[in-house]
């Protein structure tokens, strides 16, 4: 038995208003599948950066940018829960889904980061606490509040914040922001949309009917096809940099370039796509992709990074 | 104030609300006592 307020406990209708939600519903707002990409592209980050790190400060480093974009899923899934209700792909999420309350996953998401931002500064620096916090506001405020539902361009700025977290890795060890760190975040950032363009032709119908401005739906097919391949275009070329500037070596850059000339591949075939396609499986097929080049990608350079490091140290022994 | 008899399904909740809640103030407990260690090193006894 539990004693409560009456305003708590019944709504408007007069039905009870407790809580169902179980731990797994709050793990859910923090958007896991996204922070997946988060933890492993600051990972990359941190472990390319020049210097040392403690590793239990590293694995702290990574749980603190882990929670901060948790943090930020919870805030866009707060605002977003009107949208979220209709389209397919998030009406089960747990805010639509009726499991928690706005004002909940609102508490969860700012508790959450203020401590990750918090713990990130205490214990690691400032400055890539810093760019934790900034990415969060950017993500919550300038994406989601302002240019998700009022541009076409939403994703194209709004993807800067997917892709802070190598460059807060990097700044977790080295104190600083550098071309290297800046090339790491122009590969996500010039990724994103060709990635999410794909998932917005064949979701076309669920941007309509909420009213969010994607490019497909406010420019047409036509137009966003052929800037998905300019991005693709662009990401091919922004993943052979590391390469080409001397953090990565040649064998990385022939793996970057093989993977970028399927990254375009992919998009021609979108290009090529016919306008009354239903099914829309090139776009299908570029959406998946785009996942596993970005993972390939950032696998590479650790992969290139670890190799290098111990061929290195092998050299110095014998 | 009123009295309000929990559902079954919102006593589950709770108590893995509970666990989990519980489980992760352990996590920062141990993260302070670890960080510490780390920043202040042997220092710390002093």
């Amino acid at each position: 038995m539990a004693l409560i307020n009456n305003h708590e406990a019944v709504g408007m209708d007069g039905a009870q208003r407790l809580s169902e939600a179980s731990a797994r519903d709050y793990f859910e707002l923090l958007k896991p599948r996204v922070m997946s990409l988060v933890i492993f592209t600051a990972f990359v980050g941190l472990v390319l950066a020049p210097g040392q790190i403690n590793p239990i400060i590293g694995f702290i480093a990574i749980l603190c940018i882990a929670v901060g974009a948790g943090a930020s899923g919870a805030l866009n899934m707060w605002y977003d829960a009107d949208i979220d209700a209709v389209m397919s792909r998030t009406a089960k999420r747990p805010i639509p889904a009726g499991k928690v309350l706005p004002q909940e996953a609102l508490a969860f998401g700012l508790t959450l980061s203020a401590f990750s931002v918090t713990i990130l500064g205490l214990a690691v620096n400032w400055l890539a606490a810093g760019l934790l916090a900034f990415t969060i506001f950017f993500y919550v405020v300038i994406y989601t509040m302002w240019l998700k539902r009022s541009t076409p361009q939403n994703i194209v700025i709004g993807g800067a914040a997917g892709a802070f977290p190598p460059m807060i890795g990097w700044a977790c060890v080295s104190g600083g922001v550098s071309v290297e760190s800046i090339v790491l975040f122009l590969i996500i950032f010039l990724w994103t949309p060709a990635h999410f363009w794909a998932l917005a032709l064949f979701k076309m119908g669920d941007y309509e009917a909420v009213g969010v401005p994607m490019m497909p739906n406010v420019c047409g097919e036509a137009t966003t096809k052929k800037q998905i391949v300019v991005y693709a275009l662009l990401t091919a070329l922004s993943g052979v940099c590391p390469s080409l500037l001397g953090f990565a070596s040649l064998g990385y850059g022939a793996f970057a370039t093989a993977m970028g000339l399927g990254f375009i591949w992919y998009s021609l075939g979108v290009l090529r796509m016919e306008s009354d396609d239903k099914r829309m499986v090139p776009a299908k097929k570029l959406f998946a992709f785009s996942i596993i080049y970005l993972f390939a990608i950032f696998s590479a350079l650790l992969v290139d990074h670890v190799v290098v490091e111990m061929w290195h140290i092998a050299g110095g022994t014998i | 104030m009123e009295t309000v008899e929990l559902s079954a399904a919102q006593k589950k909740s709770r108590r893995s609300r509970n666990m989990a809640l519980g489980l992760v103030l352990a996590g920062l407990v141990a993260l302070f006592y670890v960080v510490t260690l780390i920043k202040f090193g042997g220092g710390v006894v002093h």
